[in-house]
Formats: C-alpha cells, structure tokens, sequence
C-alpha cells in the first residue's frame, strides 16, 4: 500500500503535535510548515522513520514575503520519498532581522550548495553550515538580491550614459 | 514559382584574381617608393589582424557563422583566430559578461601585448543589453577599453564584419606613438590598468 498524505500528516502529528501546522495540498502536493527551531528535528523523523522516508532532498530554496511582519523569510525544503515515488514539500518561517536556520548539511550532503545559494539571494544564515559563502554572486556584492526590498525601476531615468560606463 | 530564397542572380564579375591591398600616399620613380613607416606598419597590422573570441552567448553563434564560409572573415586577413591572449591583437566580446566574469575579461585584456584593440559585439557587451539587473557588467567598457562596439541583438554577421572593418581603418590609422603617448597611458590609468 502507497503513503498517502494522510497518512504523512496522521505520522507528523502524532510525533510533533501542535507544532506542525498549515497543512494544505496545493496541487495534491502536501505541504506544511513548523518553528524554525524544530526543522532538524522534523527532517530527521521524516527521514528515520521506517514509513516515511523521506530521504532525497530534491531542492532548498527560500521566499521573501516583506508584508508578513515577523515571518518575512520561509525557507522551504521539497523532500522525496523514492521508494513510494511521494513529494511534500516543508516550510520554516523567520523574521528577516534574524535570519537565523539550522543547516541540514548534516542530514543531506546535497544541502550544502543550496543552502550557500540560499544565503546568496535572501541572506538566510544557516547556522552550523560548513562553509557559508556566496556561490553565484560576486564576493564584493553587500546585499541579498532576491529579497523584495529593492524599488522597481524608474522608467525616467536617464543614467544609462557615458557616466555610467566609466567615461563621464 | 518564386522560391522563398532565391539565389542572387546578379552575378558580380570577378576584377581580379587575387586582391592585393591598396598602395599607401608616397613618392615613386623608377625602383624606389617612399612612404610613411606608420602607413606601411599600419598596412601590414590591419590586414593580419588575429582575433580572439570570448564568445559567452548568441553573439558567439553569430561570430561562428561570420568565421565560416558564406561570410569568410578570412577575407579580411583575420582567419587566423588565437585562442591564446598572449597572440592575438583583437580581442572581440561577444554576449553577456556577467559581474562575476568582468575581472576574467580584464585579465585576459592585460594578457595581451600591445598593440591590442577590444570589440564589444551585440547589446549585452557593449552596454548590459536587456540585463539591467544587479548580475550583468552594463557593458564591457567598465573594465577594459574598447574601441569598437556592434549594435545589435544579436548584430548579424554583416554587422560584425562591418566593426572589424572599423577596426582595421583604426588600426591602419593608428599612429606609431599612440601607444606611447600621455593620452594612452591616462585612458588605461582610468582603467586601472599599469
């Protein structure tokens, strides 16, 4: 018999209770979120646990959501299931003033490329990480590009001339 | 029926056999000519021009066909293309060069050894193109200098040939000093280049 989403949800709350939450099915995907503290804690049961193994992490990425005051940053783990071919997908929210994650280098070695691509773009700091860095970005660059905090370009502007190219 | 390409049936008769470039301004008489050492120094640079693709995008798919046959860059002295730096005279950029790749193309710049000419070919060297984003160098020229830019998105084949022959009437203008000069040495400290 195939894992079904209920089944993952009847699993994870019986394990963590109240604290894994939101629990929808965009897409029949299943998808939820708890604190970020407990996200090891969560990935590792999704991973030992004999029923669920959850044990190929497809990707790691995060979203900006600059309205949601307090939770400004979901970092989000698509997990796969490759013995029953089942998707879910994981969330962790944090405030954008401390953007602090546990890594889960630990847990998958594939992590350690995304989470550094991940501290690139929205500057999630995950805490443990080998070697967090910028992976696609120049080293120079002093903000996280992918964060909504950047005005849309004024069309007026006239700065694309000789000044701008070195030549003013 | 028409075809929706049609050969050109205007046959252009061929002048000579083998096309030899124009004599410089001198003075001639019975087995002596005289001419500027520039004009001769120039000939000879602008008609052995070795180029050296930094191809990143469809600009350097551009740049493939215009090396081929139909469009023969040979003809103008350039078929010889060096993938060395240490060889080569012009350095063509073709495509993107993001943030991340404008110091590579600096220091294949400073590989050169002078004389050296740049090209920017297409939008996106000469000036970021559609990039205008927080990734793209707005055009090569904020890190080497550059002497000819192609328009274009990506500029066709005809297009890029037309900037190597803008090159080549630099190159046989160029006087013998120019590298020397104050002039010179100023635009590269703007450069930051010794």
């Amino acid at each position: 018999m195939s894992l079904t989403n209920e089944r993952i949800k009847q699993r994870l709350v019986e394990k963590f209770g109240e604290q894994v939450s939101a629990f929808s099915e965009p897409y029949g995907m299943l998808t939820f979120e708890a604190p970020k503290e407990l996200n090891l804690k969560v990935l590792n049961f999704l991973y030992d646990d004999d029923e669920l193994k959850f044990r190929f992490l497809t990707d790691l990425q995060a979203v900006h959501y600059p309205d949601n005051k307090g939770r400004e940053l979901a970092v989000v783990y698509h997990l796969h299931n490759l013995v029953d071919n089942v998707r879910i997908r994981f969330k962790v929210f944090s405030d954008v003033n401390t953007p602090d994650v546990y890594t889960a280098t630990g847990l998958f070695s594939g992590a350690n490329w995304m989470e550094r691509e991940t501290y690139d773009f929205f500057g999630v700091n995950f805490v443990g990480h080998p070697n967090l860095k910028r992976i696609l970005n120049v080293d120079e660059m002093d903000y996280f590009p992918m964060r909504k905090e950047f005005p849309l370009e004024d069309q007026t502007r006239v700065d694309k001339d000789d000044e701008m190219f070195g030549r003013g | 029926m028409g075809r929706p390409v049609s050969y050109n049936v205007n046959v252009k008769p061929l002048e000579k056999d083998i096309s030899i470039a124009g004599m410089p301004d001198g003075h001639q008489g019975e087995g002596f000519f005289a001419t500027k050492l520039n004009d001769v120094v120039g000939l000879a640079r602008k008609n052995s021009i070795w180029p050296l693709p930094f191809a990143t995008s469809c600009c350097g798919i551009e740049f493939m066909a215009t090396m081929g046959s139909h469009y023969d860059l040979a003809r103008f002295g350039s078929e010889r293309v060096g993938f060395s730096p240490r060889q080569c005279d012009l350095l063509m950029v073709m495509g993107t060069i993001a943030k991340k790749m404008g110091p590579v193309v600096k220091q294949v710049y400073l590989q050169m050894a002078e004389p050296r000419w740049v090209i920017a070919v297409g939008a996106c060297a000469s000036s970021g193109g559609i990039f205008d984003t927080y990734s793209v160098l707005q055009g090569i020229d904020q890190v080497v200098p550059v002497d000819v830019y192609v328009p274009g998105c990506p500029p066709r084949p005809e297009a890029i040939i037309d900037g190597v022959m803008r090159i080549q009437d630099l190159i046989g203008k160029e006087s013998l000093r120019r590298r020397n000069g104050d002039r010179y040495k100023q635009l590269l400290e703007s450069y930051g280049i010794q």
